[in-house]
């Protein structure tokens, strides 16, 4: 029997929460491959991360643990896993497709020599290919059916798309160290953390985003209250990005951050495709605009046409 | 310096791409550009040459001899010779092949800086760059929205998720640009007139030594579900209501 391995992301000590729909995704290739679904964590001093990846739905964790990847790197990572691909006869490497996942997994592959699946949402037993994804393309107007020839296969997975398995019992935690050593050309120097106690975009439960319609930062204040009233994240479109108006960070599209919210609230956004791509997922969405064509509103639960600088104070007023 | 950038023909990205009656690609009724994000590249390179810190700046890309018309406008741009690596419009290709077939380049050109697009906008696979710092064994700085040359290293400031990270890439380094990065020119007259002229090689993947043989395969396509249209309410006390008592999803 092989494996598929799924490698962790974590930051500060503490399992990211995207970890848990990729493990969710592998165990629904291990039902098609019949394979073992095997948690990696690589950091240094990570036990507790890994004791936590134990919980969920792995049937063992494999823990490097060593002073060189105190600092993620794509360059030490992939020699590693590349290793330990090969030590456990991997069908799959997976990660989510988070900025991590996006700069380490298509290297690993190529240092495999193995074809990569990227932004994964569903995997199936096709009649004719067998094990095969299915992944967006053209900003989520189409649907690709991907299947992948090489011996071992490396996916990056759309948390959104998949559940998170149930928390229980305690896999083994093996550690072991690979030896395939420290970057050789890439030197980490610093992390600029945008710090919030709101929740990350990624796992806010409502997400409230605002468009170039709000003509200014200073706009973006009542949809910050707004947000705080709801225990939501803040968005923002890529012309309100591009615009200055928010940081990138809050980037929601095909070219920021896939959201799949409970709620979505769409603010002075017009939803051209690319938007459309990040947040079409979300279970309730509400479009305030007040222009009755905008196309947001085709994708809408909820639309409200009004001018967003009357509708949000009112909004937080009453709510 | 020598300055390689990547230049890709892609489906202009605000088109609407369909499928035909056998479930195929339409491309019918498409056009072409000059993949976005491969734009911030050339832009980039071309002002590292401005600014005195690159000696040239050659544009590859990979596709049939279509693709001459996006590494013209890279041309255009200011970059200064063009290579198209030639293939055929049935041959499949998935990033990997790409990746060796650039890195063909790389071998015979022997860069100290090579800058990508960080994705396409057709197959948004964001794959190549990184697999052709496997590759090369170059270090990599990807989702770039800052890069500084200094001393024989690419300082990148990369675009993570919760911030923003800096890394230091011994040169030569691979970089992949992100949106911020800089504002691509749009082409001069004169800077059109001049790309006519200016050398662009067409070389095959045998002349790089590199087999066409995608392990990564597209079966099929389907639409994705749509969503079924919603319903306008006539003002903010209603949407409060339908959000708290049939959405359900705020208290």
């Amino acid at each position: 029997m092989g494996t598929i391995l799924v490698v962790a992301e974590h930051l500060e000590g503490e399992l990211k929460k995207v970890t848990l729909p990729t493990i969710g995704f592998a165990q629904k290739a291990a039902a098609i491959n019949g394979d073992e679904v095997v948690g990696v964590v690589i950091g240094s001093g990570i036990a507790g991360v890994a004791g936590e990846m134990a919980k969920h739905g792995v049937s063992r964790v494999i823990a490097v643990d060593a002073p060189e990847y105190a600092n993620y790197l794509a360059e030490s990572w992939t020699p590693a896993l590349s290793k330990l691909a090969s030590d456990l006869d991997a069908s799959i490497v997976c990660a989510a497709a988070s900025t991590t996942g996006k700069d380490f997994l298509p290297r690993l592959a190529a240092d495999l020599d193995a074809g990569m699946v990227s932004d994964v949402i569903d995997v199936y037993d096709d009649e004719d290919e067998g094990l095969s994804y299915k992944r967006p393309i053209w900003a989520g107007n189409l649907i690709a059916k991907v299947t992948s020839d090489s011996d071992v296969t490396v996916v990056s997975v759309r948390t959104t798309n998949f559940e998170a398995p149930a928390e229980g019992g305690a896999a083994a935690v093996e550690n072991t160290s690979p030896g395939t050593g420290a970057s050789p050309n890439t030197e980490f120097v610093a992390f600029q953390q945008v710090k919030s106690d709101r929740p990350a975009l990624t796992d806010a439960d409502a997400v409230v985003s605002g468009g170039r319609g709000l003509k200014a930062a200073e706009s973006f204040g009542m949809l910050e209250e707004l947000a705080d009233k709801l225990g939501a994240a803040v968005g923002a479109s890529r012309a309100a990005v591009d615009s200055g108006y928010a940081p990138n960070d809050w980037q929601v599209g095909q070219t920021g951050k896939i959201v799949a919210p409970n709620l979505y609230i769409a603010i002075a956004i017009s939803g051209a495709i690319q938007h459309l791509a990040g947040m079409k997922g979300s279970k309730t969405i509400v479009a305030i605009n007040k222009d009755p064509e905008a196309p947001i509103f085709q994708v809408a639960d909820y639309g409200l046409v009004a001018d967003a600088f009357q509708a949000v104070p009112e909004l937080n007023s009453k709510l | 310096m020598k300055v390689l950038v990547t230049a890709k023909r892609v489906v202009d990205p605000d088109v609407k791409v369909k499928l035909d009656g056998s479930g195929n690609l339409d491309l019918s009724n498409v056009e072409y550009k000059l993949n976005p994000f491969d734009e911030y590249g050339v832009e980039e390179a071309v002002k590292l040459k401005e600014a005195g810190k690159a000696d040239e700046v050659i544009v590859v890309s990979v596709g049939t001899s279509d693709s001459q018309k996006e590494i013209r406008t890279a041309l255009a741009m200011g970059a200064d010779r063009g290579i198209l690596v030639e293939v055929d419009e049935d041959e499949d290709l998935d990033p990997l092949t790409i990746a060796k077939l650039i890195n063909g380049v790389v071998q015979r050109e022997e860069p100290q800086l090579i800058l990508l697009g960080k994705l396409a906008v057709d197959a948004e696979n964001n794959q190549v760059g990184q697999m052709l710092g496997a590759l090369t064994g170059f270090g990599q700085g990807t989702f770039a929205y800052r890069l500084d040359i200094e001393d024989g290293y690419a300082i990148v400031g990369r675009e993570v998720d919760g911030g923003t990270a800096d890394v230091k890439v011994a040169l030569p380094a691979i970089v992949t640009a992100d949106l911020r990065l800089n504002e691509p020119r749009y082409a001069s007259l004169p800077g059109i007139m001049k790309a006519k002229k200016k050398p662009l090689d067409v070389l095959t993947p045998d002349d790089l030594d590199v087999e066409v043989d995608a392990q990564v395969r597209v079966v099929g396509y389907e639409l994705p579900p749509e969503r079924a249209a919603g319903v306008i309410v006539a003002d903010v006390d209603e949407l409060i209501e339908k959000l708290r008592n049939e959405a359900k999803v705020i208290g």
